[in-house]
């Protein structure tokens, strides 16, 4: 069959096919709710559900067992991203006590393509991270919280997402495994 | 799947690219957000999942938009569908589609024995989940008219399922 063009690259294409479908889902929630809070809400949920089932592949990819410390899991979710989006971000910040640090995103393929309208400044466009990392470390015994502190949409020089550890979660480990 | 495993396991390009199973993760929100704002009230089970299709119509829309920036033009319809079925199926599903049927007045029957989306769903040629995969479809049959609509073919697109995880798609080109 004659080529009429450059082959397309299926990495790049799914990636696209990625960020454009939630860029899709982002602008229906808009239309199906007034409110930007809800919005938020909603992706955080959605999130969550994507983050109990992410954390299956992730340890099936890296056979990674527990984590020692929180500096370990802040070390396997960034691998995570590494992973899942293909963007290392940088661990930084860490509170003195050690129970929060920060991952800051030079890049970010969620928000590829993206502005943000006037009156959506409320609207936490990748929100769905918070919950997926909530879904996640919840599936492994930790319960933690995550929020955005600066925003590239929002004119920060970098996207910086904030995690801190909660507690952890004794009563979900199942008779037998300790 | 287990090929595309071992390959990101050995290889992290730190090139900004999301893996594939996350798009079949947040399809499957997508899905269940839909469902979930269904009104109770709807007569026989019918779902509507025309957010799943316009969604679907804006990706595939945007999407064939970069996609073709360095091509040249098609030369007609045929060779427009063929593009869907070769290239833009294969970086999209990892394979093209199986085989593509038309009567040359418009219509297109896109047939695909494995479609990815259906093939974590049960086990092969079992009718369990028959009923419910439809769901799984709207959004692809949405892309397919979004794409087809940037290359400036209107259409109406809609699946159909016999067996699991097998699917058309017929492409019907609305003349005017």
């Amino acid at each position: 069959m004659s080529r009429t063009g450059p082959r397309l690259d299926a990495k790049k294409v799914n990636s696209e096919l990625f960020t454009l479908t939630y860029g899709a889902l982002v602008t229906q929630l808009l239309k199906d709710y007034e409110n930007v809070e809800d919005v938020n809400k909603q992706l955080e949920r959605m999130g969550y559900n994507m983050g109990i089932r992410l954390i299956e592949d992730f340890l099936a990819r890296t056979g990674s067992g527990r984590c020692y410390d929180f500096r370990d899991t802040a070390e396997k979710i960034q691998s995570g991203f590494k992973i899942f989006l293909g963007i290392t971000p940088t661990i930084t910040n860490w509170s003195p006590a050690g129970d929060a640090f920060s991952l800051c995103f030079e890049t970010n393929p969620l928000t590829e393509f993206v502005e943000l309208p006037d009156h959506c400044l409320n609207l936490k466009y990748c929100n769905i991270l918070t919950g997926v990392l909530r879904g996640a470390c919840e599936m492994v015994q930790m319960e933690v919280a995550s929020w955005f502190v600066q925003d590239q949409l929002k004119n920060d020089s970098v996207t910086e997402l904030r995690v801190k550890y909660v507690k952890r979660l004794e009563d979900a480990i199942p008779a037998g495994e300790d | 799947m287990k090929q595309q495993a071992i390959d990101t396991k050995t290889n992290f390009p730190d090139s900004g690219e999301a893996d594939e199973s996350l798009f079949e993760y947040l399809h499957a929100e997508m899905v269940n957000y839909v469902l979930s704002r269904q009104p109770p009230n709807s007569k026989d089970g019918e779902e509507d999942l025309t957010p799943l299709e316009s969604m679907g119509f804006a990706v595939g829309y945007r999407i064939m938009e970069r996609l073709t920036r360095e091509w040249s033009r098609f030369k007609d319809e045929l060779e427009t569908i063929k593009f869907i079925c070769t290239d833009l199926w294969s970086s999209l599903h990892r394979k093209q589609v199986d085989n593509l049927r038309t009567n040359h007045q418009g219509v297109y029957v896109l047939h695909d024995h494995a479609f990815r989306l259906l093939t974590n769903i049960g086990a092969p040629n079992s009718s369990q989940y028959l009923r419910e995969a439809p769901r799984l479809l709207a959004f692809t049959c949405g892309l397919l008219r979004g794409s087809l609509a940037n290359l400036g073919i209107l259409s109406t697109v809609t699946a159909e399922i016999s067996t699991l995880p097998s699917c058309k798609f017929h492409v019907q080109v609305q003349r005017t």
